[in-house]
């Protein structure tokens, strides 16, 4: 269980950037490919909130898709998973998206 | 979790130095007396919800969450540097054989390597002293609830165990293919283990801990006759989720294979 480290990195990272501003809303982005199950990310939110200045802010995720580079013919497309082969069959993959794991907004009330 | 803190019962790293036989941790100071941990709090809501008439300020963060561990881990690879410190993070499913792995290499090299050793467990001493029964320092991160080590941990294990300059300090992460991967803890090299008793598929099922990977090492290998496992069909697949990972395939209680991962220790230690 992870997420509920990573979880509680994003409230005391957003509790240290804007203090004891009340928060409404939570973006987070999230790579297909990055290993964090979101639905365990939902539901530690709560318990991670509850009592902070994040306590009943709404969480949104946006998961990102996997993308790859092949270090062996140079091509570029969609990975759904770690274990896709480029077209020519190499598994030498670059990784370009799909391993995010970010804050990408808040919104808090104006007081 | 305790939001105040962030602790949970037990859920604070607790460094022990046999050593020392100090026992320390985050929660040495009491908490203050509003703060107290109430296994009911987490499921209340009582937070009014005054939304309606409210003016929303949506502001841009872009940070990395993982950013914090990050920071501390480049603390700890620069600590390592600074030291020539060869500092490895061994990871692996509860009983691949890590500690015993362990426990023969510092028998074999222990006069060549100063090796010391960070056991990370869920509870209990056992494995440094099992480690210290082999002849090596050792300290021993109980983790409570915690799943994997963090930067964080080992920064405060290294404080503990204050490892030789030009040495090799060897970080047996908590038993757990899945957690382990993501946490960065400023090693030099990740090496996963697994055992021939679990089957060929298991860089399949756990991609993400073998793609972190620079070494692999397939231990029990005395045990090869007895079971159906179909090492090149492994190797095949280890390759498929990680072309760059070396390999060792190994008995530490037969004392087969051993040459090839000591070479690569010595290796990558002296660079």
């Amino acid at each position: 269980m992870h997420e509920l480290a990573i979880t509680q990195s994003v409230v005391d990272q957003i509790s240290e950037r804007l203090g004891g501003a009340r928060v409404t809303r939570v973006a987070l982005e999230v790579g297909r490919l990055c290993g964090v199950v979101c639905d365990s990310v939902r539901f530690c939110f709560d318990v991670c909130t509850q009592g902070t200045a994040l306590g009943g802010a709404r969480l949104e995720i946006i998961q990102i898709d996997g993308r790859a580079r092949c270090r062996d013919c140079g091509a570029s497309f969609a990975v759904d998973d770690l274990l896709t082969l480029c077209r020519c069959g190499s598994a030498d993959l670059e990784l370009l998206a799909g391993q995010e794991l970010k804050i990408r907004e808040v919104e808090i009330a104006n007081v | 979790m305790c939001s105040t803190c962030g602790c949970a019962e037990g859920a604070r790293a607790v460094i022990v130095n046999p050593e020392g036989a100090k026992a320390t941790s985050a929660h040495d100071a009491p908490h203050a007396p509003d703060h107290h941990h109430d296994a009911t709090r987490a499921y209340e809501h009582s937070h009014p919800h005054p939304h309606l008439e409210e003016q929303h300020r949506t502001i841009r963060l872009e940070q990395d969450i993982l950013a914090k561990n990050n920071r501390l881990a480049e603390g700890n690879r620069g600590w390592f540097a600074g030291r020539n410190i060869f500092a490895v993070n061994l990871m692996s499913a509860p009983g691949a054989g890590k500690t015993t792995l362990l426990e023969r290499t510092i028998r074999d090299l222990g006069s060549e390597l100063t090796i010391s050793v960070i056991e990370g467990d869920q509870e209990t001493p056992r494995d440094a002293e099992r480690i210290r029964a082999a002849g090596a320092r050792a300290v021993q991160i109980n983790t409570g609830t915690g799943c994997h080590l963090d930067a964080d941990m080992l920064s405060r294990a290294l404080r503990a165990l204050e490892p030789a300059p030009r040495s090799v300090v060897m970080i047996e992460n908590v038993g757990n293919l899945v957690c382990p991967a993501l946490f960065d803890l400023g090693e030099s090299a990740r090496v996963v283990i697994m055992s021939v008793t679990e089957g060929e598929d298991k860089p399949l099922k756990y991609p993400h801990m073998f793609r972190a990977a620079d070494a692999m090492v397939l231990s029990k290998a005395d045990l090869l006759p007895y079971l159906e496992f179909d090492h090149a069909r492994c190797v095949e697949y280890a390759r498929r989720v990680n072309p760059r990972l070396e390999l060792f395939t190994l008995s530490a209680v037969r004392g087969t294979g051993l040459d090839a991962w000591y070479e690569w220790l010595r290796r990558r230690g002296a660079s």
